[in-house]
């Protein structure tokens, strides 16, 4: 597969990896690259398009997709057969996402590390947070955690490594960022990023019908508020009276 | 109020079925029991679709009252048995349905031959499911009874406040708990990432599992194996069995509760059919590693998939456990008589 974008990028085939017998591995390079995870993501909706039988769940990375199967319905030469189709017909067109509209406030309490790291990407705090904001972000891949969403990627500025001493408590609804991604940290947990801001949304709530907000391929306009507001959109959510702003962009559309 | 009582509630039980494959995808663990062959077993004794959640624990089970009318219950995953109190004390073995009354208490034996064992409670727990399955994550919260590990003093709700009137059923021979030889690998998706000396060690030496087991993944100790490329690697998807290694060499296998990616190289992934019997070690046991292929991988899980069958659809009546206590006053009595004959 060939890919030109402004400058020519000439990428290896897909390669086939084992995982066992319940899990099959469809690579796509080892780096970390945003035509790379894009092309994993459509090759992740075509599959589950085709709804093939014995195929229990379809996990696009940031350069790789885990097929989950289970043996006593299929095989990973039957399902190496099928992707095999869907990779020949690659299509180059954009496709389409969910763009939400999720509100972060990056002052006090809120950015415990956003002028050390600031420090570290040699930017003012108001230029980390510019960057932050200025585009919205794709969700490359969900991990880590139930509902816990990978971003990307951010201009290179943002090319820093994780905190030396990894937290071992980063409060719920944490915004954090290290090696041009950003994530939503879901619910408390231990951590190694820098945490530059935090929302009032819950990224994941068992109470809700719907307990996980995002997808992998949806996209994230993190958008400043001061931190008055964010209080009264935290108490707004606590109270049910808060559903965050999504918008369905058709696939070729720009938001 | 039906259900179950938990008197004391022994080492970190929890509610585990099959777990939520469908959700690795929006980064929830499967979790599941440990040993899902046990677990069909032991919910074919007590009547249930094999899939139902039951009580998984290790080393010390649950002491647990009946507070409904009447609950049938199984202990599998080990050879333990289980102890009934109900004006008097029965042993009754493992591998056979038991019917309890309101009042009577159930305990198990020391669990020294099994890693997982599962108590299967005819009907079902009343719970939410999450993500369609009952399955407590702890790390999450989710699942289970409140999403936790149970305690002391926690009731809890069956679907049945009374059940059915039949015969007992039992598993002559569990004798597929021991199942011996190596465990079975398929090589990556990143033995590339390790040297051919290390791959050729990981198959001829024997590993221990070290006390830093869970239902995570347990950690082995034995030769350090050597990566050829780093230890780091893009995050990638995780398989239950898949065996990483860190930095120190050391192989790690996830089980269960793993998460769904990582950024650590994963030199093999131990195949579906050896999962229940990897489930079932416990630290400080040993063992080794056979590669196989994919193709053969399948064909074992296929080969037994029929064995389970069989097993199941071998279950033969047993004797309820009240005609047995009567055989065991009857044997105390003749052995007390033989004694002073033999005076």
């Amino acid at each position: 597969m060939v890919h030109v974008r402004n400058r020519t990028i000439v990428m290896s085939e897909p390669v086939f990896l084992p995982a066992g017998d319940t899990a099959l591995v469809v690579q796509f390079g080892e780096a970390v690259d945003a035509v790379v995870n894009r092309q994993v993501r459509h090759v992740a909706a075509k599959l589950r398009e085709l709804s093939l039988g014995g195929i229990v769940d379809i996990v696009p990375t940031i350069r790789s997709l885990m097929v989950h199967y289970d043996p006593l319905v299929t095989r990973s030469s039957e399902l190496q057969s099928a992707i095999s189709e869907i990779l020949h017909h690659q299509h180059e067109g954009e496709d389409g996402y969910r763009l939400w509209s999720i509100p972060v406030c990056y002052e006090g309490e809120c950015a415990p590390d956003l002028e050390s790291v600031a420090r570290d990407m040699n930017l003012a705090p108001a230029e980390v947070v510019r960057g932050h904001t200025a585009e919205p972000q794709e969700i490359l891949m969900m991990g880590f955690l139930p509902g816990f969403p990978y971003l990307g990627l951010l201009p290179e500025d943002f090319d820093v490594p994780r905190r030396f001493e990894p937290r071992v408590k980063v409060p719920a609804r944490s915004i954090s960022i290290a090696v041009r991604q950003t994530t939503v940290y879901t619910v408390e947990s231990p951590g190694g990023w820098h945490l530059i801001g935090r929302t009032p949304i819950e990224f994941f709530d068992p109470r809700r019908d719907e307990p996980i907000l995002v997808a992998a391929g949806d996209r994230i306009h993190f958008e400043a508020v001061p931190i008055a507001e964010y209080e009264k959109l935290r108490k707004a959510v606590e109270a049910g009276e808060y559903v965050p702003v999504v918008e369905d962009i058709a696939p070729g559309e720009n938001a | 109020m039906s259900g179950l009582r938990v008197i004391q509630a022994g080492f970190a039980p929890t509610l585990q079925d099959f777990g939520r494959p469908a959700f690795q995808n929006r980064g929830v663990p499967v979790s599941g029991a440990l040993d899902p062959v046990s677990l069909r077993i032991g919910n074919a004794l007590v009547g249930n679709d094999g899939g139902t959640a039951a009580i998984e624990f290790r080393m010390i089970g649950p002491v647990l009252e009946v507070i409904a009318e009447s609950v049938r219950v199984a202990l599998v995953g080990t050879r333990a048995g289980i102890v009934v109190e109900a004006g008097e004390r029965v042993e009754l073995p493992s591998y056979q349905s038991v019917t309890l009354k309101r009042g009577h208490r159930l305990s198990v034996n020391p669990v020294t031959d099994s890693g997982a064992a599962y108590l299967c409670i005819e009907g079902r727990f009343d719970l939410p499911a999450v993500f369609d399955s009952l399955s407590t994550y702890g790390r999450s919260q989710i699942g289970g009874f409140q999403g936790r590990a149970l305690r002391d003093g926690d009731e809890l709700p069956l679907s049945l406040n009374e059940v059915p009137e039949r015969g007992e059923l039992r598993l002559e021979n569990p004798g597929y708990l021991d199942a011996d030889g190596p465990i079975r690998v398929v090589f990556g998706p990143q033995r590339d990432y390790f040297t051919d000396e290390s791959a050729a060690a990981f198959l001829t030496n024997e590993y221990k599992i070290s006390r830093e087991a869970d239902r995570m993944g347990m950690r082995l100790e034995g030769p350090a194996l050597e990566h050829a490329r780093g230890y780091n690697i893009t995050s990638d998807g995780i398989v239950t069995g898949a065996i990483q290694v860190p930095g120190n060499g050391l192989p790690i296998i996830l089980l269960a509760d793993h998460q769904t990616t990582g950024g650590y190289p994963k030199i093999g992934t131990v195949i579906s059919a050896d999962i229940p019997r990897l489930g079932r070690l416990k630290p400080g046991d040993k063992l080794s590693f056979a590669e196989v292929s994919v193709a053969d991988a399948e064909e074992a899980r296929r080969e037994q998939e029929k064995d389970i069958k069989r097993l199941i659809a071998s279950l033969s009546p047993a004797a309820a456990w009240l005609d047995e206590a009567a055989l065991y006053r009857e044997n105390l009595i003749s052995g007390v008589v033989h004694n002073v004959e033999a005076v």
